[in-house]
């Protein structure tokens, strides 16, 4: 059991070459978050969906526990389960329901609403459920005593409550009844000792545009009730079902999304916590019609007695989603110029934008004021939105481009003019120098964190990739910079980073180094590059965060107390980290002690073809097939799993333009040829020494073993124990993508950073199915061990396959300077055409290499912190000396 | 004063020192079958079943309890954590659980009311109840995760016979310890209320968890934050930490622990980890050197022994924490805290 909840142990499939990777891990702990708004997942509620209902009443529950699961990946922070159907035993199948869901650490790790109208099948569901849990709900439907008796049963079993706005007379559906009947509830529960922060009122949110008058202020008293609420009920929350609202738009999904997002709009500030939603229902309120948003607010906010028919009326358009983007359309073309423009560059289209920005000139008096105009108060609303949380980064990106795109039209006219200042020079609020360190190659993240600050009005000098510190200084001072940033993805340009810091303060420089990539983080910055350079330096997480830090250090009234803040931060972690004692290491003897053990029985046979094997041209369209999406959102900055994140209340619109932005692409890549896979993969026969494996011609593998002092029955794991001291063998393989520059080129020239990342950012995906195919091929075919294999694409993503394939660089096999080993075993740079920069990044950029172990208890570890006495035995093992060893293995000593 | 004010009121002066534990205490007696069964006539053989003890060997009980008295405990426990009617079926013995309970609250009343009149100090009667050997939150069937082997509503009612037999033998309070499965944990959560309101009176909570892997997760799964917020309802006098490992592998958690409750906060650990031979040799100075770093950093305000810990840990700790200034008690800011495995915190 205590395995399942290892998470130090059995790594995810991380040997993934290059993307742009955010520091944060898959699941990001609700509990760390201060939710302001909380989605309560819907869709395992049998009255609110019809595919679950049909699931439970077939008794499918394995098929019920997936539809849980999808939602909690797709966001969901806490689930409401209710099985109130008629012709269902709802205790029964509420019990059964939860204790599946228990059983399942990806499900149960987030709070379940135990939703019923039936008082006894709450109480039987509170009794599975293992954390803290909402009951849904209680009443004072039939009287006080029952109420208190009910809540006294959520008090003892450890239970928040939801309280429906109900009493003895009926359901509240005034501001006054709802805030009556929940001031009296409330009295009463905290006179029994409830805690107020554990009470949640529900006070009804009822539909409206029913064509009855009666109804028309149902959301606007459900909205003011909440104030009224809030101000009496102190610390209590406010929770809604949001379906209802628009049942009488049944069938027309864009009316109903509209309604519900402009409600929520309203109902927040005034002090809505949370709802019970259907995430695909919802839209950004900016991005809905204005037509139809402003129809919907008449009618919610209850603004003029024909609200509801002028709603009804605008609906019949709005059957069929077709006609409706068709429509909205054709209305933007019609605004002014100057709208027509911001318009372009919030939506990120670029169809006509040469056509408006040449008549926007025309109008003006002179070119550089459109820039100064309309591009940039469009830029500022992007800006805005992506600041605010209603716009995410491939928008942005897309309208980066837009917005290079009317710039370049009007360079010609702006130079014609003579105007020697750039325009830049006349607007920007700072200028930064950017590169990717020496050594490094991966530029997806830095390109991103380049153009969200064009965006956001800063002057970006980008260097490009693998450069040298005297060129990152030079340019600095050649500029004037007003700040460098440095990005690196690979662990060796952790120590290029500090370097660059050390050049910078031997140079005497003193303006702000920001430090920004996957494998940086803020304890590195803190413990080695903050000490090696005087100047400020900021670790920035991600592309988000690079506008609020760049305006900081460029503030004349913040950036003081900025710097001192980020100083004494740093010296906190330096101090914590002084503090702070590791979990002890075992000596280097001990940890061999308590190796791994394979099963000499389960030893795989020998490859049914030995030697090199090599792919010139992998069929592309067979890649295309066993893409992993979920890493490519990632990479975007859009968290969630694929495909459940196309359906995210927040971030599914975005997700859904992006994927289909993509498809697209992969079709030219397929069709067009645009890239050629090249692979190549071998075995060889081997032997395991100590922690060496030694291969084929004598050539000498050193892995690398665990040395933190393991609990109970763990072992102390090391690559080389998969292998067996004699008759065994190991294999390896490189893959990598080839022919993206002539496109990259094209994307460059027409100032389409958009699609310059889009291309990057699939082709690493390409290299890693690319990766995940050869393998197969190898386990079915070419080493043959698993002949019978048949895996769904699904099921080779959560690695349910036998053997591994670990990467020179990833936790199991930490020191990248194992990768020209590999190579050259493998013949990589003849037979695939990849080599290794100084720093052993691999290029072409996307591109995977590895070793085969096949043996099938091998898995996936970390091999984490490692002692002097290891360092010292790798160092003779790998005949380097000592300096040379430490300083590949850096990142895991202490 | 009552029990639950009178501990308040010495944890705000010091920090106390709760006793060691049983089993290991009762195995180093080397007691014979016949010790262990005495002259109830029981069928089965009861070697092994330390609870029963309270009945028929209560001088070897008393003598335990008397030796961490004078090692200078003041929170003692009573040797019952397996007394519980679905442990003691395992030795026929079920039909016994009343009278262990009560037999062995009265052990330690009695030995603890001893000690106050010779010298004046307050001491404190722990009820121990232990996690039985039965789940409630996973299922003991691979084939069939919703499979459970007991209801909650059976195992509320095993945890209140045995709760209200020590209350009624004089337990100040009812130390729900061990907890490796948090559903159980609620479960004797909700027995102790109706315990209160059977017997018309209040009955003040200890709640101890135990870590079953390293990165700080117990049985069913829950960290410790997601466990505090699952049990919080209980307003537990104090929270805390035993068994698991050693205290040196318990020092993050009870870090973490000491950070986020409103309750005073226990520790007790294993001298260590088990050596090969499944015992326990950490030195007491070792294992009070080892809690010492969590006292000076003012993070705990009761502390003890589990497994393996001897009188001489005890007094060992006991000497370590004199004059030492405990543990504040925090206050927190009401929020809704919500759990699954993994805490959920809406904060205001």
């Amino acid at each position: 059991m205590s395995a399942l909840f290892d998470t130090g142990e059995a790594l995810p499939r991380g040997h993934v070459a290059e993307a742009a990777r955010p520091a944060t891990g898959r699941g990001t702990p609700a509990g760390d978050r201060s939710a302001r708004f909380v989605n309560i997942g819907e869709r395992t509620n049998v009255t609110g969906s019809a595919r679950f209902k049909k699931l439970i009443l077939a008794g499918d529950y394995t098929a019920a526990v997936e539809v849980a699961r999808e939602q909690v990946a797709g966001g969901a922070q806490i689930i409401d389960v209710n099985m109130d159907e008629g012709l269902l035993d709802a205790e029964e199948a509420m019990t059964t329901f939860l204790r599946l869901i228990g059983a399942e650490p990806d499900i149960a790790r987030i709070p379940v609403m135990v939703d019923s109208s039936r008082w006894e099948v709450i109480e039987a569901g509170l009794k599975c459920v293992s954390g803290k849990p909402i009951a849904n709900s209680i009443s004072l439907k039939e009287g006080e005593q029952a109420f208190l008796a009910q809540a006294r049963i959520c008090l003892d079993l450890g239970a928040a409550v939801v309280v429906m706005a109900f009493d003895e007379e009926g359901q509240a559906d005034t501001r006054a009844r709802k805030a009556d009947i929940c001031t009296r509830a409330y009295a009463l529960l905290t006179g029994i000792g409830f805690p107020p922060e554990d009470i949640i009122f529900d006070p009804n949110i009822f539909a409206v545009a029913t064509g009855m008058e009666e109804h028309d202020r149902y959301a606007l008293e459900f909205i003011e009730a909440c104030r009224d609420i809030k101000e009496r009920c102190p610390h209590a929350r406010i929770s809604g079902g949001l379906s209802n609202l628009s049942f009488s738009f049944r069938g027309n999904e864009t009316v109903r999304r509209a309604m519900h997002s402009v409600f929520l709009y309203h109902a927040i500030p005034a002090g809505l916590d949370m709802a019970i939603v259907n995430a695909g229902q919802m839209d950004v309120y900016d991005t809905i019609d204005r037509h139809l948003r402003d129809a919907c607010e008449d009618v919610i906010l209850c603004r003029r007695p024909d609200a509801t028919e002028r709603l009804i009326a605008l609906a019949e358009s709005y059957k069929g989603a077709g006609e409706h983007t068709a429509k909205a359309e054709a209305e933007w073309r019609s605004l002014t110029v100057a709208q027509r423009l911001e318009h372009a560059l919030v939506k990120g289209i670029d169809t006509f934008i040469v056509a408006d920005t040449e008549e926007a000139r025309q109008a003006a008096a002179r070119p550089i004021e459109v820039i100064e105009g309309p591009l940039m108060d469009g830029m500022n609303t992007v800006g805005d939105l992506f600041g605010s949380g209603k716009m995410f980064l491939p928008q942005v990106v897309k309208s980066a481009r837009v917005m290079k795109k009317a710039v370049a039209h009007l360079i010609p006219f702006i130079e014609a003019e003579k105007d020697r200042l750039a325009p830049e020079d006349r607007r920007s609020k700072g200028r930064i120098v950017m590169a990717t360190v020496k050594g490094d190659v991966h530029d997806i993240g830095k390109n991103i964190v380049g153009v969200v600050l064009q965006c956001n009005g800063y002057e970006v000098i980008d260097l490009g990739v693998m450069v040298p510190w005297p060129q990152i200084l030079d340019a600095a001072r050649e500029h004037r910079a007003d700040m460098i940033g440095l990005s690196g993805l690979i662990t060796p340009s952790l120590d290029e980073m500090v370097t660059v810091a050390q050049e910078m303060e031997k140079a005497g420089m003193s303006l702000p180094l920001l430090i920004g990539g996957a494998t940086t983080s803020k304890v590195h910055t803190a413990l080695r590059i903050d000490g090696a350079y005087s100047g400020p330096v900021v670790h920035v997480l991600d592309a988000s965060r690079a506008v609020g830090v760049a305006s900081r250090l460029l503030s004349k009234t913040q950036r003081s107390a900025f710097v001192a803040e980020t100083a004494t931060e740093y010296q906190e972690v330096r101090d914590k980290r002084q503090g702070k004692g590791h979990s002890p290491l075992l000596p280097l003897a001990d940890a061999r002690a308590n190796g791994f053990a394979a099963d000499p029985a389960l030893k795989p046979p020998p490859p049914a073809r030995p030697g090199r094997h090599v792919f010139a041209d992998w069929p592309l369209d067979d890649l295309r097939e066993a893409i992993d999406w979920t890493p490519f959102f990632r990479a975007w900055e859009l968290h969630g799993t694929f495909p459940a994140i196309l359906d995210d209340p927040v971030v599914g619109a975005s997700a859904r333009s992006l994927f289909d932005d993509a498809r697209v692409m992969l079709d030219e890549i397929v069709s067009g040829k645009w890239l050629t896979a090249r692979g190549v993969c071998g075995f060889w026969p081997a032997r395991r020494e100590g922690d060496d494996v030694v291969v084929d011609g004598g050539t000498r593998l050193a892995f690398l073993r665990q040395q933190v002092s393991k609990s109970r029955g763990r072992a102390n794991y090391c690559l080389a124990d998969f292998v067996d001291a004699q008759d065994d063998w190991l294999g390896g393989f490189a893959v990598g993508m080839h022919g993206l520059e002539p496109h990259l080129a094209r994307f460059r020239s027409a100032h389409d950073d958009y699609r310059d990342i889009l291309l990057k950012a699939l082709a690493d995906r390409l290299a890693e199915a690319f990766a995940e195919r050869l393998h197969q091929h190898v386990r079915t075919r070419l080493w043959g061990y698993a002949p019978d294999e048949a895996l769904s694409n699904d099921a080779l993503i959560r690695e349910e396959y036998s053997g591994i394939r670990p990467a020179p660089g990833y936790p199991a096999c930490p020191d990248h300077s194992l990768k020209p080993v590999l190579f050259d075993l493998l013949g990589a740079e003849e037979h695939a055409g990849l080599s290794l920069t100084e720093s052993f990044a691999m290029l072409p950029t996307s591109a995977v290499s590895g070793f085969y172990f096949a043996h099938p208890q091998a898995e996936y570890f970390g091999v984490a912190r490692i002692g002097r006495d290891q360092l010292e035995d790798y160092a003779a093992r790998r005949a380097v000396a000592l300096a040379q060893a430490e300083r590949w293995l850096r990142p895991n000593l202490d | 004063m009552n029990a639950r004010d009178a501990l308040l009121a010495a944890a705000s002066e010091a920090i106390l020192v709760k006793d060691g534990p049983y089993g290991t205490a009762i195995q180093a007696c080397a007691l014979s079958a016949d010790d262990y069964g005495g002259s109830l006539g029981l069928e089965a053989e009861q070697k092994g079943n330390n609870d029963l003890l309270n009945l028929t060997q209560p001088g070897v009980v008393r003598s335990i309890c008397d030796s961490y008295i004078a090692a200078g405990a003041r929170l003692l426990a009573t040797n019952t954590f397996n007394a519980n009617r679905i442990s003691q079926a395992d030795y026929g013995a079920e039909h016994l659980t009343g009278a262990i309970n009560h037999a062995a609250a009265r052990i330690v009343r009695e030995a603890t009311d001893a000690a106050t009149a010779r010298d004046g100090v307050r001491r404190f009667v722990a009820g121990a109840v232990g996690p039985t050997n039965k789940t409630l939150s996973l299922s003991p069937r691979v084939e069939d995760p919703g499979y459970r082997e007991v209801s909650f509503d059976a195992m509320a009612a095993v945890y209140r016979e045995q709760c209200e037999a020590l209350i009624e033998g004089g337990a100040d309070f009812i130390l729900i310890e061990t907890v490796f499965d948090t559903l159980n944990c609620k479960a004797a959560i909700a027995a102790v209320r109706e315990v209160e309101r059977d017997l018309g009176r209040y009955v003040p909570m200890m709640i101890s968890l135990t870590l079953t892997d390293l990165s700080g997760r117990n049985l069913s799964g829950h960290t410790v934050e997601a466990f505090w917020h699952s049990v919080r309802h209980a307003r537990p006098v104090a929270v805390g930490l035993n068994c698991s490992f050693g205290a040196e592998q318990l020092r993050p958690h009870v870090q973490l622990l000491s950070g986020i409750v409103d309750a005073l906060l226990l520790v007790y650990p294993n001298a260590g980890l088990p050596n090969d031979l499944g015992q326990y040799d950490e030195a007491p100075h070792t294992t009070a050197a080892l809690i010492e770093p969590w006292v000076q950093a003012g993070q705990v305000n009761i502390v003890g022994g589990c497994c393996g810990s001897t009188a001489a840990h005890i007094a060992a700790i006991a000497e370590m924490v004199r004059a030492v200034t405990p543990r504040p008690l925090r206050t927190l800011a009401p929020a809704l805290r919500l759990a699954g495995l993994e805490p959920f915190t809406l904060a205001a």
